[in-house]
């Protein structure tokens, strides 16, 4: 059988399976951002008319999902898989999302990597054969990520300047062997990489490595450089991520600083009082499913680098003193046909 | 192979809080200092209130003024105000004893939601039960120190 194999975490997808729909639903604050024009929908507030914020994310979740497997002209019983997580305990989202779906599942925690993830998994599922159709998606909220993670809402507290703001949001894509639509034809799989870091309020740094890592791994496994590839993103590092991810591959011999963004950096606006930015399983799926892939379709990117970084801690973790494990993974899209 | 791990991993810990951007430690001092002092400005003058025209003896005041700024920081915190003045304030609302009734009242908006028992009452003390407990504590070993040293 032919390896479909390049290098130690890099696979090759020869069957270039197809992105045809995607649908991103954000919050008020992502769009009032630079990016807020090119989200499908945007709730009105962040409770949406329901009892709970829980709630009102996982009718976020339905919401893109429904939408995207519309948008691809399909019925829920045209898809085989469905890969979804979030942040939340038990991936609750998640979960009572494929409860509505009825759509066979996997459900992922790779915390905010999770948009990468699941494209990944669907990609491999339709370029084996395996699925003719798989929906990814993931999403998450400030309120509930908040009150989970950090304090409640309306604890008078002051964020740090390396501190990241959770997005309201949720992304969703389809899969597909055939259609039309920009093409997956790489995945470099991430390791869990940890340097120790154990500030919960400088996320940006716990994950930078792992981002160097899997960057550094996919390019001397493709034999590619930086210069191949029109954008290269990662998902949620945060301004004081961002350089520090410049930093360490200009110090690995990859110059990345013109063609490099930082979904967390673009999502928010300067001014809009988040510190680092931005960060969250819907920060990267927002992003890439409303702004990326757009820019795909209307030609102005030919080839990106996609990546969605995840800072791997449970509130556990923390409060007994363990570091953050960071984690990312990549998958390269390109534009037309293959 | 641990050792050069634990090498690396501090290496990288010492690179990364050398390029850490830093907190503007004058400006959050101002600032706490100015939110704070007007907090107290607020409770000296219902002090003055409770003295002036209830007739209230000092500690009695003092118990009405409690009573009062406990109240103030729970509507603020009801009315989502108090959040805003902490972003600015800092220790200067969270120190004062509107922030201790901004620190238990927004757990039990928060965790309504889950219920009067499991919700509300077991978790509207997780931000303020730490500070009773230790504060409670500390009393009583003083208590204990005055009593076999000092008395």
């Amino acid at each position: 059988m032919e390896s479909k194999r390049l290098g130690g975490q890099t696979i090759i997808l020869k069957n270039r399976p197809k992105i045809i729909s995607n649908s991103s639903i954000v919050g008020q604050k992502e769009s009032q951002g630079p990016l807020g024009e090119f989200f499908d929908i945007v709730m009105p507030d962040n409770l949406w008319g329901e009892d709970s914020w829980e709630k009102t994310e996982c009718r976020m979740l339905k919401e893109v999902c429904e939408r995207a497997i519309e948008g691809a002209n399909k019925k829920n019983t045209d898809i085989n898989y469905f890969f979804a997580g979030d942040l939340l305990n038990q991936i609750m989202t998640a979960n009572f999302t494929a409860r509505t779906l009825g759509i066979p599942f996997f459900g992922l925690f790779g915390a905010c990597s999770t948009m990468t993830e699941s494209i990944s998994l669907g990609a491999i599922m339709v370029d084996g054969g395996y699925a003719d159709n798989a929906l990814c998606a993931t999403s998450s909220h400030f309120c509930t990520a908040e009150r989970q993670f950090r304090y409640p809402l309306e604890q008078g507290t002051q964020m740090a300047p390396t501190g990241q703001w959770t997005v309201t949001g949720a992304g969703a894509v389809v899969v597909s062997n055939e259609g039309n639509g920009p093409s997956i034809t790489h995945i470099t799989t991430g390791k869990v990489v940890d340097y120790g870091i154990k500030d919960v309020n400088n996320m940006g740094a716990a994950m930078a490595p792992a981002a160097v890592e899997t960057i550094k791994a996919h390019f001397e496994d493709t034999g590619r450089n930086p210069q191949d590839y029109d954008l290269i993103v990662t998902g949620d590092l945060g301004r004081f991520g961002r350089e520090l991810t410049i930093d360490m591959l200009n110090k690995e011999g990859y110059d990345i600083a013109s063609r490099y963004i930082d979904c967390g950096c673009e999502i928010y606006g300067e001014e809009q009082d988040v510190q680092s930015g931005g960060s969250g399983c819907g920060c990267s799926a927002v992003v890439f499913s409303g702004f990326i892939l757009k820019k795909i379709e209307e030609g102005e990117l030919n080839r990106v680098l996609m990546g969605s970084t995840g800072a791997l801690l449970s509130t556990t973790s923390t409060q007994q003193g363990e570091s953050i494990p960071g984690i990312m993974h990549l998958v390269v899209i390109e534009k037309g046909e293959g | 192979m641990d050792a050069i791990k634990q090498n690396k991993d501090r290496e990288y810990q010492k690179y990364v809080s050398a390029k850490m951007p830093k907190t503007n430690i004058l400006r959050n001092c101002t600032s706490a200092f100015l939110v704070g002092g007007l907090i107290c400005v607020i409770g000296q003058i219902i002090l003055n209130i409770g003295r002036n025209y209830y007739n209230l003896d000092q500690n009695s005041a003092a118990t009405f003024t409690t009573i009062v700024m406990i109240f103030l920081g729970g509507i603020l915190t009801g009315l989502g105000v108090y959040d805003d003045i902490g972003k600015i304030g800092g220790a200067g609302s969270i120190v004062p004893i509107t922030g201790f009734s901004n620190s238990i009242v927004s757990p039990a908006m928060e965790f309504k939601r889950e219920g009067f028992v499991l919700g509300i009452g077991a978790k509207m003390f997780t931000v303020a039960g730490p500070v009773l407990v230790y504060g409670i504590g500390s009393s009583v070993v003083v208590g204990f120190i005055y009593y076999f040293f000092v008395r």
